[in-house]
């Protein structure tokens, strides 16, 4: 019931905001995330935005597991 | 999908998997909180890659599971008062109460609709006028926010026929309950979405009094493996400490605007858990000041002491002391379409997920 997933953000009108998932639009609302706009992706739960997905963030985590990847100990 | 492909590639689970039987040899147990965290570890096959010394069990983090038998009892006697709808999140219609379920009292007439989100439960206030909406407030840090969204929503647009039955609950006091009263955990993957609205913080005690280790996890199989790979790291180097392995979505300080909402509808009270019995200061009820959307203060009911299913052991699953495969009921009295506790309802809890993916 926690789950909520990454959604991309195609516009936003006041307190909402059009995702998509998949290709299917949803609508979310913005009444608990700030600064949202057209391109980011957010994490969308019950019909809200909970948080924002952090591209640069993303993008190092998954630097670690390819290291890691790279590195295997065998 | 972005953000969810790149982390099912299973050379990267594998090589992670790789890495942590060469890191780690101490026996420990993990516990995965959340209910979501279940769902992966057992539809991705995950307890399969761990070394034979990393032992998971699983936590009382699913809000449908530990939904108590006596909130259960409230919202059928509210469903049954003439002119009340109720609006609920899909699986909590189904969970056997003491004599009969929401679903069995839908068909009996009651109104009783399954929501997507609970700004739903206002149109239909707006749509119904002359009906009371009560709106059954379940989950934790992460969807309480948006129930507390709602109340301040229906007070500027003065709505006055919109009430919540709140169940809601924290986190933190049933993890730090686990461990007083014994369970054996050496660290714990917390949840990733309640953190994302809570911050790191609330674990600090889990760390430094408890000297557990606990990891802010993802949902994503190398997520959770990653995340698994850093509590063995720290178990073995015998240094607990909060990390977040969910750092695309998670931050120390939480979201706080949502932190904001949250305090400002509800306060902390003792809270009764299904199985655990009750935990003090655990859960969330709607402070004074919003008291005109509090159910509880609106519709004042008597039930009688509910009762907890007979042979059902969901209380000592939910605690990770017994898994549902040494519950005499499971896959036979007890089945995902004829479920005898809420362990076997939600897609999330722990009996159904055995269920789906028992071999
Ligand atoms: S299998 Fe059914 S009866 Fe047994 S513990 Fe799980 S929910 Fe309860």
């Amino acid at each position: 019931m926690c789950l909520a997933i990454p959604a991309k953000v195609i516009s936003v009108d006041g307190v909402s905001a059009r995702v998509t998932v998949e290709d299917v639009e949803y609508t979310a609302s913005l009444l608990l995330l700030d600064d949202v706009k057209p391109g980011d992706f957010i994490m969308l739960h019950a019909g809200f935005a909970i948080e924002k997905v952090d591209a640069a963030e993303a993008a190092e985590t998954m630097q670690l597991l390819l290291d890691m990847e790279k590195n295997r100990p065998i | 999908m972005k953000y969810v492909d790149e982390y099912r590639k299973k050379d990267l689970i594998i090589s992670i998997s790789e890495k942590l039987k060469a890191v780690s040899e101490k026996e420990m147990v993990i516990m995965e909180v959340c209910g979501g965290h279940t769902m992966a570890i057992h539809r991705f096959g995950l307890a399969a890659l761990l070394p034979p010394n990393i032992h998971l069990i699983s936590g009382p983090g699913c809000p449908v599971c530990v939904s108590s038998q006596h909130f259960i009892d409230m919202a059928m006697a509210y469903s049954k008062i003439p002119g009340i709808i109720i609006t609920t999140y899909g699986d909590l219609i189904r969970v056997p109460g003491s004599s009969t379920s929401l679903e069995k009292e839908r068909a009996n007439g009651s109104d009783i609709r399954i929501i997507y989100s609970v700004l739903e439960s206002l149109e239909i206030a707006k749509m119904n006028p002359e009906k009371k909406v009560v709106f059954l407030g379940i989950g934790f840090e992460t969807t309480a926010p948006l129930t507390a969204a709602a109340v301040l929503q229906a007070k500027s647009e003065k709505i006055t026929n919109f009430y919540v039955l709140s169940a809601h609950k924290v986190m933190p006091p049933v993890m730090k309950a686990l461990v007083e009263e014994g369970v054996k955990i050496d660290g714990f993957i917390a949840p990733g979405h309640v953190t994302a609205i809570t911050g790191t913080a609330i674990y600090n005690d889990l760390a430094l009094v408890y000297k557990l280790g606990v990891v802010v996890a993802g949902f994503e199989p190398s997520d959770m493996m990653q995340a698994v790979l850093m509590l063995a790291v720290q178990i073995e180097s015998g240094n607990p400490k909060v990390e977040i392995q969910y750092q695309r979505v998670v931050h120390n300080e939480g979201n706080l605007i949502a932190q904001r909402i949250l305090n400002k509808v509800f306060d902390l009270r003792d809270d009764r858990w299904r199985g655990l019995g009750t935990i003090a200061q655990s859960g969330l009820k709607i402070r004074d000041e919003f008291s005109q959307f509090d159910a509880e203060k609106h519709f004042i009911i008597e039930i009688p002491e509910s009762t907890e299913p007979k042979g059902c052991i969901c209380g000592q699953i939910l605690r990770g002391l017994k898994t549902p495969a040494e519950c005499s009921l499971f896959g036979k009295k007890c089945t995902p379409a004829d479920p005898v506790g809420a362990c076997m309802v939600s897609g999330e809890g722990t009996c159904a997920t055995y269920y789906k993916y028992r071999s």
